[in-house]
């Protein structure tokens, strides 16, 4: 019998990797796919506690969650270009100065 | 073993494996298909509790615009080359960073762990979402979602295309190319900040002078 406790702990060992992620890898790239795991094991806390709680209304959530990543990574990548445009093969260390 | 959990079961390590791969991969390319896995995992995850609407829309958004996004931007730049991840930038980063995954995972089982009333609420005939007014059938998840979105969250939903307006401008402008080295500020745009100067500190001036006069 599956239930929401299934989802709730797949979303904890995703976000748990994903964040180990953020901290190890130095390539801003990969950094941001690390935070879409962690976004997707939110996601997939939403669904499990939407299927629990018979509640339609988590589904809304990950909806709004999915238009919100999309918006975000839009936005990261492109300062990803500017950044990398000024100097080539720039790792996070180099990004601790945002000016150009 | 339901049908159900089998599926669950599979497509979990299916995420699983491609989490891991996405943190261990060199290569971003690596990384970035390794992604694919994991949000196809989820896809199907989704489908397992019947969530139609969002197992399509995590296949379309995620694998089919978000990643292929991550390519795009690995390619153009040329930063697909692979990473050398046996040097560690900072000692004991790796083993730190490991530590507080490990710490961070054992803080949420212990919340899932101790939350147990979330389980076996869920009634007994299986599902009880919306049902039509009509007919007093169970409409499908594409209603039900469509339903929600349109009445209860209709302001959250046009906020939505704000925000994605907004998003698109930023990108437009954030990746402009300038060409050449960075230009000087115009030198209408100095005497514009001059005067605005000149006529701040005229005010501020002015503004002392009559609390002065006042007192």
């Amino acid at each position: 019998m599956l239930t929401p406790t299934y989802y709730l702990v797949l979303g904890a060992l995703v976000f748990s990797i994903g964040a180990v992620g953020v901290l190890v890898r130095r390539n801003p790239l990969v950094m941001f796919m690390c935070v879409e795991l962690m976004i997707n094991s939110v996601n997939l806390t939403f669904i499990g506690l939407a299927f629990g709680l018979d509640d339609i209304g988590g589904q809304v959530a990950v909806f709004f969650v999915m238009v919100v990543a999309a918006a975000e990574v839009v936005v990261g990548l492109a300062i990803v270009v500017a950044i990398m445009r000024r100097r080539d093969g720039a790792t996070a260390d180099d990004l601790s100065v945002l000016r150009g | 073993m339901t049908l159900q959990l089998f599926s669950f079961l599979v497509a979990g390590v299916v995420v699983l494996t491609g989490a891991i791969g996405v943190v261990l991969a060199k290569n971003p390319v690596h990384a970035a298909l390794f992604l694919i896995q994991t949000l196809f995992g989820v896809a199907v995850e989704f489908l397992v509790v019947e969530a139609h609407f969002l197992a399509a829309i995590q296949v379309i958004v995620y694998a089919g615009a978000i990643v292929i996004l991550f390519l795009f931007v690995i390619m153009l730049l040329s930063v697909d080359k692979a990473e050398n991840l046996s040097v560690e930038p900072i000692v004991g980063q790796r083993s730190a960073a490991v530590l507080t995954g490990s710490a961070l995972l054992a803080l949420l089982l212990a919340i899932i762990w101790s939350s147990t009333n979330l389980t076996g609420i869920r009634s007994a005939n299986g599902d009880t979402g919306r049902t039509d007014e009509l007919t007093g059938e169970i409409l499908p998840n594409v209603n039900q979602l469509a339903e929600s979105i349109f009445t209860d969250y209709v302001f959250a939903f046009e906020v939505t295309g704000l925000l994605l307006t907004v998003a698109v401008v930023g990108a437009v402008v954030l990746a402009r190319r300038i060409p050449g080295a960075l230009q000087a500020i115009p030198q209408s745009a100095l005497a514009a900040r001059d005067g605005n100067l000149a006529i701040r500190e005229k005010n501020v001036v002015d503004d002392a002078d009559t609390e002065v006069g006042e007192s």
